[in-house]
């Protein structure tokens, strides 16, 4: 019986301690890392560094891609075993629909008005 | 003896589901991520529409990239002061915690202004939502981030009362951490504004 009680107690104390624990090396990681992954894209759109649109757009779209990963895992916490597992899940859920929705929608777009208006596009 | 093994078994679930008697952190993960969807639309529509200027301004011509870097460093000091709440919480330190969300606050509600500053600039100017498709799209993704700010601020003033009156109760904990899941929430999606509209958007 008294083991019963103790296993309920620490049910009950995880309970409690079931938002992730954040550290403030953590949270300077992710800032510090933020702030130069920031810095660069506006640095490299105002300053003119490469004459391609193409190779500026692809470099700062990356860069946006390695700060959202920093956000997730240094102030979002996220990670594979929280809320066993079905936070990343519907994240990743969310990551293949939101694929779907902005490639998908930029593709047939852009497909239907070279199709439709070949004068517009040049 | 069958009776401890049931009684074991039982305990098992107990300690292994601890998370079934309050889904909230769970649920509000679920909720962003479908806010994260709504966002979808929205920039897909935005990148539909950003070449269609309608003889209008393009975003070269109208887009002010020191006061985007400016909102961007507003927004992303308010991620690291929220933070920063988050671990005087965890140290039980009411005051600490009130402070740093008050800082957090203060960010939230710089950044809201720069961004009102800049829609009523475009209005002024003549390139409102009803001036061309890129425009419209454009204060519909922008200002929908924005709106889910100034919601946020809204929240915060209401935290800073609660811990005030019932200081660092359970409750209390948890909608910090909501609020702060939402607020960095938030800034990953500006993180996308400002890449894919107003940085891609100045290069002609």
């Amino acid at each position: 019986m008294s083991d019963l009680h103790t296993q309920d107690n620490h049910a009950e104390h995880h309970h409690h301690e079931e938002a992730p624990h954040a550290s403030f090396s953590g949270y300077m990681i992710g800032f510090l890392a933020s702030v130069f992954l920031t810095a660069i894209p506006f640095w490299l759109v105002m300053g003119g560094v490469f004459e391609s649109k193409a190779t500026t757009s692809l470099i700062i779209l990356a860069f946006a891609a390695v700060q959202i990963v920093v956000h997730m895992v240094y102030f979002l916490h996220m990670n594979f075993h929280s809320e066993g597992g079905w936070n990343m899940l519907s994240l990743l859920f969310t990551a293949v629909l939101l694929f779907i929705t902005l490639f998908g929608s930029l593709w047939v777009m852009y497909n239907m008005n070279v199709n439709m208006m070949p004068g517009m596009m040049q | 003896m069958s009776q401890s093994v049931a009684v074991n078994s039982n305990l098992d679930f107990v300690v292994r589901d601890h998370h079934a008697p309050n889904g909230t952190l769970l649920g509000f993960w679920l909720y962003l991520m479908s806010d994260c969807l709504v966002f979808a639309a929205l920039f897909a529509t935005y990148g539909v529409l950003s070449q269609s200027y309608a003889g209008g301004p393009t975003g070269a011509e109208l887009f002010d990239l020191p006061l985007v870097a400016l909102n961007t460093a507003f927004l992303l000091f308010s991620s690291i002061t929220y933070g920063f709440a988050m671990l005087q919480m965890q140290q039980g330190k009411k005051h600490g915690t009130m402070i740093w969300l008050g800082i957090t606050g203060l960010f939230g509600a710089a950044f809201l202004a720069v961004e009102l500053y800049e829609f009523y600039h475009l209005i002024h100017i003549g390139a409102g939502p009803q001036r061309s498709a890129f425009l419209s799209s454009f204060f519909a993704l922008v200002g929908t981030h924005g709106l889910h700010v100034m919601i946020g601020l809204i929240w915060l003033v209401t935290l800073l009362f609660q811990l005030s009156k019932h200081g660092l109760i359970q409750e209390n904990r948890r909608r910090l951490f909501c609020l702060s899941m939402f607020w960095h929430f938030l800034d990953v999606i500006w993180i996308g504004v400002f890449t894919f509209v107003y940085l891609m958007g100045s290069m002609t």
